[in-house]
């Protein structure tokens, strides 16, 4: 599943695109990185039990999404 | 409009082109991307469906992988499309507003917190650094260990010996890889840890020792990528992703 992967023992170096980003990664930045927001607004992750939401999600698909 | 809801996926300088219409990028759940700007600031948006897009739909939505992936991805695209025209910064994954006239608000009320963001990622991006573990193979060492001691003895001692050697190479994994962060740090603006990575989601079953990203310029690109190609690491196998627009250099809590 994984995008470019450059092994330090000498692979190939290719640009990913947005498709080829591997969602593992992208959690990382859009669960717990970017802005922000709190206040007047129907609903943010910031108020949402993060790591609980993510593990059921994950516990519960995780067949669907690792390819061993 | 009455049943719609305004989701956010970024901000930038209201100089920074939207993205591009033709063809144009979609959004979460499908919807057209425009933008709303305000003060110098523009917010990149889309009006969603405010059913399911409810906070109660959010929350259920959440649980469901699937929704998130194509969301996260819609997300993603969008952000990285805006990315290549100026300074981009993300907003958090479900973030959504009532109306437009919220958002305005939102841009005027903390200007100078986007402000500050922005200027820090200008001309800079983001890249991943990973490192596993790489398991040491030297089976060996056990059998001189355990030559001459009697059946069960031996048994115990090469399973110590595996156990040590297990251990002694998870630490010089974590050792090679702190090195690493350290010589990266060193040519960035900027460096944060993310958590390992669960390998349920990663799908590797070494140890990950290293989730780090780092905000840097051109130059420091550069050098960023050599020292991930350097031969001479040993115990880590390094993976490089980006570059990503600044997500963990953007985080603005509050207010």
């Amino acid at each position: 599943m994984g995008p470019v992967l450059l092994h330090h023992r000498g692979g190939a170096v290719t640009a990913p695109t947005a498709r080829e980003v591997a969602l593992v990664d992208l959690l990382d930045r859009l669960l717990a990185g970017g802005v922000v927001i709190t206040g007047d607004i129907t609903i943010s992750l910031a108020e949402v039990d993060l790591v609980h939401v993510s593990l059921r999600a994950l516990i519960s698909s995780v067949q669907t999404l690792v390819e061993p | 409009m009455a049943d719609t809801v305004v989701y956010v996926y970024a901000v930038t300088d209201a100089a920074t082109a939207g993205p591009p219409q033709d063809p144009a990028i979609p959004g979460v759940d499908g919807a057209p991307v425009r933008r709303i700007a305000s003060g110098g600031l523009a917010a990149v948006v889309s009006s969603v469906d405010a059913a399911r897009f409810s906070e109660e739909a959010l929350r259920r939505s959440l649980d469901d992988l699937p929704w998130l992936e194509e969301t996260a991805r819609a997300h993603h695209a969008v952000v990285a499309a805006v990315a290549p025209a100026g300074p981009v910064a993300p907003v958090r994954l479900a973030t959504v507003y009532v109306d437009d006239e919220n958002v305005r608000a939102l841009l005027q009320e903390r200007a100078a917190a986007f402000r500050a963001a922005l200027d820090r990622i200008r001309g800079r991006t983001e890249w991943g650094v990973k490192a596993w573990a790489v398991p040491s193979d030297d089976a060996g060492e056990s059998q001189q260990i355990t030559d001459g001691a009697k059946p069960g003895t031996s048994y115990l001692m090469r399973r110590r010996a595996e156990r040590d050697r297990t251990a002694k190479g998870l630490q010089d994994a974590v050792d090679a890889a702190e090195a690493v962060h350290r010589k990266i740090s060193a040519v960035a603006v900027a460096s944060r840890r993310h958590p390992p990575q669960d390998p349920r989601l990663s799908g590797k079953r070494e140890e990950m020792v290293l989730n780090a990203a780092y905000l840097v310029d051109e130059a420091g690109a550069t050098a960023l990528m050599q020292l991930v190609e350097d031969r001479g690491i040993q115990g880590v196998r390094l993976e490089l992703t980006g570059p990503w627009a600044p997500y963990s250099f953007t985080t603005v809590e509050g207010p």
